[in-house]
This record gives C-alpha cells, structure tokens and sequence, in this order.
C-alpha cells in the first residue's frame, strides 16, 4: 500500500510528508472504576503521502476526523499510534511523533496551521502586529526593527495594503476576510514547508472566500508551500487540491486526483457526498442521495467496514469481512471498498 | 533597541522607538474609552467619589499633624485632650468629632486610620489576584492532575471559615495590619478567587488563538502570560476590588473584638467605645460610634460600587446601548 | 397568479440603535409571495436578511425599530396587530425556523412533549389529538416515532432540525419562514431536509421564505429569488430566470464566485473590496465600490429599476445596455 500510495506523488522522489497508519482513540466519556474503556477511534490506521508543493484536501463530514488528523499532523494533538515522518529536504527524515523540546519547537517553524474561525483565531487583546509577529516571538527570530519589517512584508504579501494601517490595530477592528489574511500571514512568517488549512474559508462570505482561495493558492505556487486543505465542502477542494483524501468515520475511504474522484467517484460513500452538493442552477434536478441513516457510532466500531451500515450496496461479505483496505479498482484513484 | 539607520526614510516607516510610542498611545486610548464607559455608570463616580475623599482624609493627616495639631493633644494613640474637662467630650471647635473615652481626638483616629485601611485594603487586594490570576491560569493550562490538585487545595481554603481562622490566628501569632493583608490575600486568592478566575480561564483556553500559539512553537509560560492572564485581568481587577472591601470588612471585625496587634483602626476605636461601655449608648454619644462605622460602611461600599461600574465596563452585555 | 397575494411586503424598513449610531439594517423592501410559492432570499451576512426574517414575525431584538412599512398576511397587516394577536399568528399562520432553532429545544423535557406543548397553546388551529398530531408531524418529516419520547441530546443535528419542521409545522400555517435551517449540517443530511421541506410544502401547499448565503440551496429550494444588498433587494425574480441571466452585477459575481463540483472548472470570480459598513454606506448605488462597471452616476444616484419580464434588479449599467443613458 506505501509504494502505491508513493506514485500518486510521482515526480518528487521523497514526498515531504508520509504518514503512516496514524491512530487517535479518544476514551469515551469517564473512564474510572470500569474494566474495558470505550473508545472513540476518531482517526483509524490512516496512511498517506503529501509531496512538496501538493495539496491535498481532506473531505467528510463532520466528526470524520479530518480536523484529529490535521492537528496531529502539526502536532497540536499526539497520535495514539503511527508516524508522521516529515522530510523537507534540508534534513534527516523524522517522524514528528516523538519530537520534544526544542526539536519540537525548530519543527513548528516548518509546519503551521490555520484555523475555521477568523473570530476566535486571535487573541482580541494583542494588536496586529502582535499577532503576526508571535511565531517570530516565541521562536526569536530577528530583533523587533526586523520583525516589523517581516510583519510588514508579510501584510502586504496577504493584501492587506497598505500594510501600515493596519499594524497597529485590534482583530475587532477588521472583517473576518481580513482576519483570515491575518491568520494566514502569521502562518506564512515563519516560512513553512507545510500548512494545515483547516476550513479557512467555511466562516467567510461567498464574495470574500474566493478571494482568500486565491490567495491561498497563489502563495502556495508562489513559496513552494504544501497544503493539507482541510474542508467538508468538495466546491472547495475541487478549486484549491491537487488531490482529494475521502474520510469517513477515521478512515481514508478513497483518495486519488481531484478531477479523477469528482468525475469518477469510485467509493458508495463519496458518490453520496457528491451528489448530494447543492447545485446553483434552478433547472437541474440532482438525483436523490442513495445512502440511509445518520452517521454511525465511532465508540468500539465493529471490525467490518465502517461504512456497512449506510452502504446500499453492502451485502454478507462486507459484514464478515474486515474494513477493506485502499487498492486500485480499474481507476487511477485508491478506494477501500469490496463492491467498488 | 535604538535603530541607526544613516538615512532616515523619507515615508516614516514605524521602528523601535515609535512602536513603543504606538503601543503608549493604544494603551491610553483604551484607557480613555474605558473611562468613558466607567464615567458614564454614575454608581462608579459615587464610590470614586468617597474612596478620594478618604484619600485626602488619610493625605491630610501627616500634614495636620506637622503644622496645625499639637502632637500631645492630636496624636491618635497617645495623645490627650487637656482642653477638655470630660472625657469622651462631645464636638466641639477644637476637636470637630469630639474625643474618645481616653481622651483621643476622633478626627485625628479616623484620618489616622483611613491610611491603613488603604494599604491593609490595597496589598490583601494585590496578593489575592496575583495568586488567583496565576493559580487559575496554571490549573486552567494544564488541567488534569496539577488542576485536581490546585482545585482540591481551593476548596479547602473555601471551606475555612475564614473570621474563625484569623480569630485563632491572631491569638497564637501577633497579627497587625501587613500580615492580615497577606492572610486575606492568600486565603482568597488560592480560594474563591482562583476558582472563578480558572473557569473563566477555561473559556480562554479552548481559543483557537491558544492552538495558533501553541503551533507557533509558544511554551506554557508564554501561553499562560501573554494569551491567559491578560484576557483574566479585567475580571481579576473586579475580584480587586471586592478584596478590599472584604479585607476592610475583615479589619474592622477582629479590631472590634480586641485581637489585632494594630496601633489604632476604625474597628479598634470601636473596640475602644465598646471596652468603656459606652457601645450601647449610642444616643447619647453618638460621636464615638457613628464616625468611624459610618467610615467602614462607605468605604467598603465605595469598592464595591467601583468594582460593579468595573464590571459594566467589561461585560459588554451588561452596558446599556 | 390569480387574486391578490398572500404576503406583501411594502417598503419594510428597520433601523437598529447602536452606540455608533443608527444603523439602517432593511431599507424600503417590497416583495411578495404568492400561495404555495417558495421565496429565496440571498445575501451575505450583514446584508439584512435576518432582520428582515425577524421584523415579518415582529421578533427584533429591543435595539431594533421599523420605521416604515407594512407587512400584509392575507391583507391583515401584522406590524399593525397588537402583541396578543400577533402571538397568534406567530405559529399558526406563520412559523419559523432558525439556524438556531437547534438551540431552541429545551434540554429537559422530551421532544415530542415540546411540540404538543407548542400545539396546545394554539388550541383554535388543530383539533385531533395533540399526541395523534405528533406522530403524524413525525411521519412528514421521517422521523421515527420511537425517538418522540427521548430527550434532545439523545437527536443528531438533523434530527434536531428535522423536529424543529415538525413544530413549525405542528399547527398548518400558511407561511414558514426559515432562516439557514441547514447552515451547520453536513451535505447529505442539508439534502435530505432541503428535500423534505420541499416535499412537504408542495403537498401542504405552502409558501416559504428561505433565507440564506448559500446561491447553491437558493438556487435548489426557490420559485422566486430575491438578491439582498446593504439593505436593499437589488434583483428580484423567477429563479430560472435569475440564475440563468442575472442582471445585477452583484449577483452574477456571486455567481460566478461560485465553485461548483459538476460542469466544467471555470476559473472564479474575485469580488474586491468586502461588504459594506452599515454605518456609513456608500452613497449612490451601494455596490459602487466593489462593481467593476461601476460609473460616475453610480457615486452619486441611487440606481434606477431594469425591468425584463417579472425580473427586475437596480442598476445603472445593466448587461446589454451600455448605449443606455
């Protein structure tokens, strides 16, 4: 499965991050004075490879784990079990899982993440400035003329012109497009190889939101930045990944180029998530959504295919057998399905 | 952190030196909208109003006591009133409050006094929120095992009745006005103050501006005092001023029942009333109760009023449009 | 098209107080909607849309005063009713959803008791069985009836939603008002209730204003479609017609701003600028700064109407009329 998965990267030798059946099981609910703790696997033997420059967007729904697996990716939570072995070229590969101190903190130049919320995504008490130029704080990089200079730079960089006006003033003071300007600016001021995107443009205004795709975009071509776009919105990743990573339930369930999965979906589940997408066009009658019941229980899943109770297509096998792995099924894209 | 650049450049490109000046500016201008805010209240402007009055009552006490009283007759703990006859004398000209049963001027204890009640008020205000600020903040950061711990040890500190602990104290230690401060202080800022100020703490936690911090490489030292306590202060300044008045209350309790070591206090002179019995004549000797309880009440409430036009100023939901 | 309509809105207006000053959230809107027809109100945030949701069922927050207007239901103006009989439209005539009205179910009591307790306050407008009703409500919205009796932390977000349509439908009303009811769902369950709805409503034979940011829903849920901007419908028309050639230059930016998962991958508009500051809008046509046919005469006068058909949308520069003016 890691050498297939290592083609989709094709040119780039070593790809820039591989992760390898990365694990978060969160105990669910009190766990004292009982035998067995149930667990939440919110992110399950989840394998993929990121190359330099890519971006790769992870969809689902809600509670799918996206989100879990972003921020173990930039380490803000610790994997259960797996690795996460980064690879910037400059270096010896490492696998992030371990790193401590100030091994740890020389990674978070490299890896930085941006979040959903422009409104909670900054300390409302520090100014602008103080936002952007945090990483440089904590990380002393530069003296305070340098960081200003950087900060500057960096306003201009995210369209925030002219940067001086807005040096100085509070998050409250500006829109929430702004404000994820801003949020990307602090991510982008420690030139990282990688950035988790987690949802940057669910909160924004549908006139404002292409204009930070673009920008994301242009910056990432422009910087040599990778993505891991993180979104449940497949508009979205259509316009921003090179490649798309379905989850459900803390599974990949199909992953593979993005033109390649929209036009051909190959997994029960992923052919749901698309059709069911609004489309803005008044004349054009969708055909109904063919999957039934809500989401199923993530506590203890049962050995089979997490998507079994859902499926339309699910039949004995699927329920005897274990969750089917990733492979090829006549499509250039990986799908972990039986009936595929 | 002087930047010498040769040339200066000729759009004035912020620096060192002027972001420094920026940032005073942001300070001030934050200041003067929150005044704004606190002005408009009113109940803020009473309570100002009587804490400067005591204020100038404590500032003038030094200065009278250099130029216009004669220390033998107005000093506040030794003096004597030979002017007058009988003792408690009633007011009068030379002694505006009248004197006490030992022949003490009133005025003079009350200004005396107010001086003390400040610092003692002050200092317990200043060692309970810089203990629960830190306290609240750890517990909230780390949570798990160092919050079970800080938490438990809160509810004890809650849990102590806190007149009967200083009355035991007291007696097996000389308490004067400094280390009642520290005691108050240190009961409820790893107490109540602590609790409060980490469950507001835990709201500030969850941001995602503490993540962006964290991913940003940000140790808990960084964390706990750049994004944790600053967002804590307005409140800690409200549990501020509620120490005060606590700590004032507190004062005037033990003073009354005879167990602090302090040379002369609002409760000690009405300890000093009580101990001639003269407590239960109030009618008649009106002056020997009223200025110095009146004193406590207003003082004590004057905080409050402080600390609740504070709260407005803060809870943005509390403001009328 | 026959008669007159059920709702007609005439020039709505809705300040809000502020400590920075009066703020003009709905400038003079005038719509109506037609028995059975479904109404898609659009715009971004700040745009006055919910404001105007709540000033139809007179539910504006204290801060907020309607100036001017009538709000016509059947040709009883409600902004005229006192505040007793207008709690009794609320419900039975016109009901509500909200994109918090997730939010709105009382954590204590059970679902199905919350909506006969809604029913029994409007005795006048069901008379079977309240618990009879409540099954029957389940059904339309396919939700189980085992789940009447659990609590709401025992439903998921769709099902929350979903019992919240059963409510606004618990009493027959003519009109349901919904604000994003599916803003925080997922895609599959957001299509399962968007169906259902439409569903319902066509069986029912009601009418619906569906307020939200989200051209894709709009485009699937309405008849008609009304385009809000700083206050102001500035297009208005039949869906088909307005999706298909939009005449505002805001709404086909909003269009074209669009990413779309089907057709081909067209590259997307970029508005510049960002949404206006309802303290101080921009004179002439509000969209001025962020059009880019944006004219001297757009600074300095409010737009002129352009008809075609029953669309119409306010703009001076209009596709296909530059000769114009």
């Amino acid at each position: 499965m890691a050498e297939t998965a290592q083609r989709a990267s094709a040119e780039d030798a070593r790809p820039l991050l591989t992760v390898e059946r990365l694990r978060k099981h969160f105990p669910a609910g009190k766990t004292r004075f009982r035998r067995h703790t149930p667990l939440v696997h919110a992110v399950d033997d989840v394998s993929f490879t990121l190359a330099r420059g890519e971006s790769l967007g992870l969809v689902g729904e809600s509670g799918c784990g996206k989100t879990t697996t972003g921020k173990m990716l930039v380490r803000l939570i610790e994997p259960t079990a797996g690795r996460v072995v980064f690879d910037d070229g400059a270096g010896q590969p490492t696998d992030i899982a371990t790193l401590r101190g100030k091994h740890l903190k020389e990674f978070r130049r490299h890896a930085q993440i941006i979040f959903q919320d422009p409104y909670e995504s900054m300390n409302p008490r520090r100014t602008i400035f103080d936002t952007i130029a945090e990483p440089l704080q904590v990380q002393k990089i530069g003296a305070l003329p340098e960081r200003l200079d950087r900060v500057t730079e960096m306003l201009a960089l995210v369209g925030l012109t002219p940067p001086r006006t807005f040096l100085f003033r509070y998050p409250h003071e500006l829109s929430g497009g702004q404000r994820q300007r801003v949020a990307i600016a602090r991510a982008l001021i420690v030139e990282p190889a990688f950035v988790v995107a987690d949802e940057p443009t669910s909160m924004l205004d549908v006139s404002v939101r292409t204009g930070i795709m673009r920008l994301m975009s242009d910056l990432a071509a422009g910087l040599g930045i990778s993505y891991l776009y993180i979104t449940h919105d497949l508009a979205v990743a259509r316009y921003m990944c090179d490649r798309i990573a379905v989850m459900y339930l803390g599974k990949i369930v199909e992953i593979g180029a993005t033109e390649e999965i929209l036009r051909s979906p190959q997994h029960p589940y992923t052919q749901a998530l698309l059709s069911a997408v609004p489309v803005p066009d008044p004349t054009v009658e969708r055909p109904p959504v063919t999957i039934k019941g809500g989401v199923a229980r993530q506590v203890d899943p049962p050995a089979r295919c997490r998507f079994f109770d859902r499926c339309p297509l699910a039949d004995d096998s699927c329920e005897t057998n274990d969750h089917p792995p990733l492979e090829h099924k006549g499509q250039e894209q990986l799908v972990a399905c039986y009936k595929a | 952190m002087a930047v010498e650049t040769a040339p200066p450049p000729a759009a004035p490109a912020p620096t060192a030196a002027s972001l420094r000046k920026v940032r005073f500016a942001l300070m001030l201008r934050s200041l003067r909208e929150n005044w704004g805010l606190f002005v408009s209240t009113r109940v803020g402007m009473i309570g100002l109003v009587i804490i400067l009055f005591y204020l100038v009552l404590a500032l003038m006490h030094p200065i009278l006591m250099n130029t216009v009283w004669d220390e033998r007759i107005y000093d506040p703990v030794v003096g004597y009133a030979f002017d007058e006859t009988r003792q408690p004398a009633p007011p009068s000209r030379s002694h505006l409050l009248g004197t006490d049963p030992l022949g003490r001027d009133i005025l003079s204890q009350l200004m005396y006094s107010a001086r003390s009640e400040f610092l003692l008020g002050l200092l317990a205000a200043v060692v309970t929120v810089t203990i629960g600020t830190t306290v609240g903040a750890i517990a909230a950061y780390y949570g798990g095992v160092m919050d079970t711990i800080l938490m438990r040890f809160a509810d004890i500190m809650v849990m102590l009745p806190g007149i009967s602990v200083l009355i035991v104290l007291s007696a097996l230690i000389g308490v004067e006005h400094f280390e009642l401060a520290l005691i108050i202080g240190i009961l409820s800022g790893f107490g109540g103050t602590a609790i409060l100020l980490k469950s507001q703490a835990l709201s500030v936690v969850v941001k995602p501006y503490i993540e962006a911090a964290r991913a940003a490489g940000g140790g808990p030292v960084h964390i706990i005092f750049i994004h944790i306590v600053p967002n804590l202060l307005p409140l800690s300044f409200l549990f501020m001023m509620f120490t005060v008045t606590g700590a004032i209350f507190s004062e005037a309790i033990l003073s009354f029942l005879g167990l602090l070591d302090v040379r002369m206090s609002w409760g000690l002179m009405i300890h000093t009333t009580e101990a001639a019995g003269y407590l239960l004549q109030v009618g008649a000797y009106w002056w020997l109760i009223f200025p110095a309880s009146l004193s406590i009440t207003l003082l004590c409430s004057s905080f409050y009023l402080v600390g609740r036009a504070m709260d407005e100023v803060i809870n943005p939901r509390l403001r009328r449009l | 098209m026959s008669g007159a309509p059920l709702l007609a809105v005439t020039d709505l207006t809705v300040d809000y107080h502020t400590r920075a000053g009066e703020v003009r959230a709905v400038d003079g809107v005038s719509f109506t909607v037609e028995t059975g027809q479904a109404l898609g109100l659009v715009g971004e945030s700040g745009c006055g849309k919910s404001s105007l949701a709540l000033a139809l069922l007179r539910l504006l927050p204290e801060s907020a005063q309607i100036r001017q207007g009538q709000v016509l239901l059947e040709g009883v103006d409600l902004l005229a009713l006192s505040a007793n009989d207008m709690r009794a439209y609320r419900w039975n005539r016109i009901a509500m959803v909200f994109q918090s009205a997730m939010n709105a179910l009382d954590p204590v009591y059970r679902v199905g008791d919350q909506i006969i307790e809604a029913l029994e306050q409007h005795p006048s407008a069901v008379s079977q069985d309240p618990a009879e009703r409540v099954r029957e409500l389940y059904d339309l919205v396919n939700l189980n009836h085992n789940s009447i009796d659990r609590y709401p932390h025992e439903y998921s977000g769709g099902m929350k939603q979903r019992a919240i349509i059963a409510m606004a439908l618990a009493c027959r009303p003519d009109l349901i008002i919904a604000d994003e009811p599916t803003t925080a769902l997922d895609v599959i369950v957001q299509d399962r209730i968007l169906r259902e709805l439409g569903n319902i409503r066509r069986e029912l034979n009601m009418s619906m204003l569906y307020v939200s940011h989200d051209m894709a829903v709009i485009a699937e849920v309405s008849d008609v479609v009304a385009v809000m901007y700083a206050g102001k419908i500035v297009e208005y028309g039949d869906a088909a017609a307005v999706f298909k050639r939009p005449i505002h230059p805001y709404t086909r930016a909003l269009m074209s701003s669009f990413p779309s998962v089907t057709g081909e991958k067209h590259d997307l508009a970029t508005l510049s600028g960002e949404p206006p500051n309802p303290l101080d809008l921009p004179s002439g046509c509000h969209f001025h700064p962020r059009c880019p046919f944006a004219t001297d005469v757009c600074k300095e006068q409010a737009p002129p109407t352009v008809r075609r058909g029953t669309q119409w949308a306010d703009c001076w520069n209009p596709p296909g009329d530059e000769a114009d003016g």
